[in-house]
């Protein structure tokens, strides 16, 4: 086994657009929609019958019968039957997780090529027996006698035919993830109209991404939906300062605007070593660089739900000798607006760079012009496990536009749990990673 | 000594019948308990640009593990940061539940009248945020030092809005305003800690000056006094009796002294809290060789001495005798420059010594009635004056506290129109309490207060008379 590790391309990526919750792909499965949006990759790709190294996949809302969710997309898919695959779940962390682990993979040499995806659906979504009838049920299924399986039967009421629907509740607090982004937000004094104005420049953003032809590689279409289903071109801070506070009590700031609405969807990127690109006369869009996650303490309430990627980031610009404002685009999921800015005030904050991250400077302000660029999930929604697959997607082709002088972008995503992953991938042209690797190291030995 | 119309205000039939006709409501004031943390509460803290006290301020809130608050745009929260304090944000424009026990403020940066602004930018959205019995805190620069006359207007100022805003703050809450030299900022964490606890009680709209001194060392907090020997006089009743018990609690051994027809009084209270005893006319000729022998002999000198003895004889002018006039001049004011030129001369006042003056309200605004009382009164604070240069020399201090309507038998047996007018005309609408005053004497008493060398801070709520 090589001791050395290798540059990994991104080499194309292809998502669904986007439905809104009981819209259009109200009907679709979670394999349904990742079969489409894998095909679409393939298509765009020209690999039909190739077999990968592998492909990782996941989603966050699964039913039980989805146990090997991924394998059984790559079945239905072009790709040759003899792809292996495997289910990741990290919360909304799962769609960029998966990139990683096959980016790991393909560096360490143990695959030339694979696909990172994730769908997921809050349509179709799996409903769970009430638990007092699963229980008899069991005890049916285990009855030996007439006789047992009768008195089992005899158990059932009424009451037990309610179903248990998931809820988008964390299970150690009983908060959803809205009433913990309302604590976030309070504790980090995040107004209304900033949530209002990172909101419209989202929907804006994506908006001109579409008008612009920057998505028609991006997004194929999928049951009659050509575009997001959420995205609003014509959204206003006006408009959005009308919506009544959905999270946060009567004088929250969080609305059904500025928070990202359950959706349906699935994305997926195909990622290889360089010589399998050009073996298979793809372009190098941009390189994946490196990654980190991280867990937050939420529970006791010391730290915010989804203040995690405000962790992982130091960490990840420490080893790579890297400061903040050292990206030319950065794309940190908005989960929430409030999710973001309670991000950005974080680093910011000399307070918290002490106290938490112990730190002697903050990680300083970024150029909110690089912010996503090409909207985010404000605007195209929020399939929880498909959204690292579009903000890889996106951010590597915009790296690839950015010309021979080549940047880097950084890829914030938190998630359920009080988790945070995040990466960084940089444009072709750059210097290889892994000569920018020794880079810092010299740097820091230096230091 | 009971104040009837607070306990009558205090049903709810009596609430709701001051509501409606406007009359004032006094509210319980916190007191400090022993081992209760500093402040029971958390604090918001904010400088205006250029301010250089934050960090001496962080220092105090961390030291007292005080929670705290502060914008996020705030030069103040690098200091926080570095002083270890976990601070929360407060911003003004987004949605927030946050209450704080004390605002303070570092005005220090203020170099010229448009930038009082900054007061007006940091208060007005937190003033309504400050709970029942909170504490208003501005810190500035003294104006005398300040180099350009448009700062030293700009200083000067902040008095003025302290006054003001502690006569708006409401439910027991005080203003107050501490003025700390260049190069004193280590000096000013008993005056923080003092102005931001519940021993300020009744201490409102006043101000004190933090200046040249020794460097306060580490410091238990619970016990600054320990170690230290504190000559209380007239230490047998009332507001003497306080100031020995509260001494004593931060660790002092006193010595209680009070005439000979109360040494049985003194001696009760002297035993209780472990004290010794000395029965003596202050006003012999030999008193003041007689007490610094007995300090000299028995205590090995004196840190803290206390001149609280003082009496009234009240008559106007027209009709006083020159009984009157000489026995209260000889009480309030000659016997305590003999007493303090004997410790000095004989060198009793050990290093690092302080002397604290009861004067008056009476010396500041003075009374009808009390021309002998007011002049004797004013004479204490010209003595703080005059005597602070001479102290600083030594290493020591001597400042006065100027008690306003204080709940005493003296009090307890005034007419009712003059009785009630001393308790209501004041911003907390109620008479103080002898330990008021006794825990403001134990702030200049500390060992850390050296910065506090002639200031005269009253203890009346911000009485009316004589603002």
């Amino acid at each position: 086994m090589s001791t050395e590790t290798r540059p990994v391309a991104i080499l194309g990526s292809n998502r669904i657009p986007f439905a809104r919750s009981n819209g259009p792909y109200a009907r679709a499965s979670n394999q349904d929609m990742l079969t489409a949006a894998l095909d679409g990759l393939i298509d765009r790709a020209g690999i039909a019958g190739a077999r990968l190294g592998e492909v990782a996949g996941g989603a966050v809302l699964k039913h039980s019968r989805d146990f090997n969710l991924t394998r059984e997309s790559v079945l239905g898919t072009r790709l040759s039957p003899k792809t292996p695959a495997y289910d990741v779940g990290q919360a909304c962390g799962t769609g960029l997780e998966t990139v990683i682990l096959t980016a790991n993979k393909i560096a360490l040499g143990q695959a030339d090529s694979a696909i990172a995806c994730g769908v997921d659906t809050t349509s179709d979504a799996p409903i769970a027996l009430n638990e007092d009838l699963r229980t008899i049920l069991l005890e049916l299924n285990a009855a030996r006698s007439n006789v047992d399986r009768v008195r089992a039967l005899a158990k059932i009421r009424p009451g037990q035919i309610v179903p248990e629907v998931p809820r988008n509740a964390e299970p150690r607090t009983g908060l959803s993830m809205g009433e913990h982004t309302a604590i976030m937000a309070k504790n980090w004094g995040i107004t209304r109209l900033a949530q209002d104005e990172l909101t419209a420049a989202s929907h804006h953003g994506l908006a001109a991404a579409y008008e612009s032809g920057f998505e028609d590689d991006l997004v194929t279409p999928y049951l009659g939906l050509e575009r997001d289903g959420n995205l609003r071109p014509d959204t206003t801070i006006e408009k959005l300062g009308k919506l009544k506070p959905a999270f946060g009590g009567s004088d929250g700031a969080m609305t059904a605007g500025n928070s990202t609405p359950l959706s349906d969807g699935a994305s997926a990127v195909l990622l290889g070593s360089e010589d399998w690109a050009s073996d298979h006369g793809l372009r190098v869009l941009a390189r994946f660089v490196d990654a980190e996650t991280a867990a937050v303490d939420h529970v006791s309430g010391r730290d915010g739900l989804l203040m995690a990627p405000a962790y992982a980031v130091p960490r990840l610009l420490a080893r790579n000798g890297l400061g903040l404002q050292d990206f030319d685009l950065y794309e940190i999921h908005e989960a929430f607006a409030a999710q973001v800015l309670c991000t950005l005030a974080a680093w910011e904050d000399p307070v918290f760079s002490r106290e938490r991250l112990g730190l002697a400077e903050p990680l300083g302000t970024i150029d909110r012009d690089k912010l996503n660029v090409r909207g985010g999930s404000l605007a195209a929604g929020h399939p929880f496990a498909a959204t690292g697959g579009r903000i890889v997607g996106n951010l590597a082709k915009q790296l690839s536009e950015l010309g021979r002088g080549g940047g880097r972008g950084l890829i914030s995503i938190c998630a359920a749990g009080g988790q945070g992953v995040v990466a960084i991938l940089e444009a072709a042209g750059q210097q290889t990673a892994h000569g920018r690797q020794q880079t810092a190291k010299t740097r820091r030995g230096r230091a | 000594m009971t104040d009837t119309y607070a306990q009558l205000i205090g049903n709810p039939i009596g609430g709701f019948l001051a509501d409606k006709v406007g009359l004032p409501k006094p509210v319980r004031l916190d007191r400090y308990v022993e081992g209760a943390p500093l402040i029971d509460g958390s604090v918001l803290v904010g400088s205006a640009p250029g301010g250089r006290l934050g960090e001496a301020i962080a220092a105090v809130l961390a030291e007292a593990e005080t929670p705290v608050d502060s914008r996020l745009d705030d030069e103040v929260r690098g200091a926080l940061g570095v002083a270890g304090i976990d601070a929360g944000v407060w911003n003004p424009e987004a949605p927030a539940d946050q209450r704080w026990k004390g605002l303070i403020f570092d005005a220090t940066g203020i170099g010229s009248s448009e930038q009082l602004r900054e007061l007006w930018a940091f208060f007005r959205p937190a003033i309504r945020r400050l709970a029942p019995s909170g504490r208003l805190i501005v810190f500035g620069s003294p104006p005398e030092d300040c180099a350009e006359p448009r700062a030293a207007t700009a200083q000067r100022a902040l008095e003025g809005f302290v006054r003001a805003a502690g006569k708006e703050v409401r439910y027991g809450a005080t203003a107050g305003l501490l003025y700390v030299s260049a190069g004193s900022e280590g000096r000013l964490a008993s005056s923080l800690r003092f102005f931001l606890s519940p021993r300020s009680a009744y201490v409102s709209g006043q101000l004190a000056r933090i200046g040249a001194g020794g460097d306060p060392s580490s410091i238990d907090w619970e016990r600054p006094l320990h170690g230290k020997v504190a000559l209380v006089t007239g230490a047998s009743r009332g507001i003497g009796e306080a100031i020995a018990r509260t001494l004593e609690r931060d660790g002092a051994h006193v010595v209680g002294l009070d005439v000979p027809d109360l040494a049985t009084e003194l001696e009760a209270v002297m035993s209780s809290i472990g004290g010794s005893m000395i029965a003596a006319d202050i006003t012999g000729p030999d008193a003041p060789a007689l007490i610094c022998d007995e300090l000299e002999a028995n205590h090995g000198g004196i840190d803290v001495v206390v001149h609280n003895a003082g009496v009234t004889r009240d008559k106007t002018l027209g009709g006083m005798d020159e009984g009157l006039w000489a026995l209260l001049m000889e009480i309030n004011l000659t016997s305590e420059e003999r007493i303090d030129d004997a410790l000095l001369e004989r060198d009793v006042l050990n290093e690092n010594g302080r002397i604290v003056c009861v004067s008056s309200m009476s010396g500041i605004a003075g009374n009808a009635g009390q021309t002998n009382y007011s002049t004797s009164k004013a004479g204490v604070i010209g003595m703080v004056e005059s005597m602070a240069p001479l102290l600083v020399e030594r290493g020591s201090t001597i400042n006065a506290v100027a008690p306003g309507f204080i709940e005493t038998q003296m009090t307890a047996a005034m007419p009712i129109a003059p009785r009630e007018a001393g308790r209501r005309m004041n911003s907390l609408s109620q008479g103080g309490l002898p330990v008021d005053v006794a825990e403001t004497i134990a702030w200049f008493a500390s060992p850390a207060s050296s910065g506090l060398n002639g200031n005269v801070v009253r203890v009346c709520g911000q009485s009316l008379i004589g603002a």
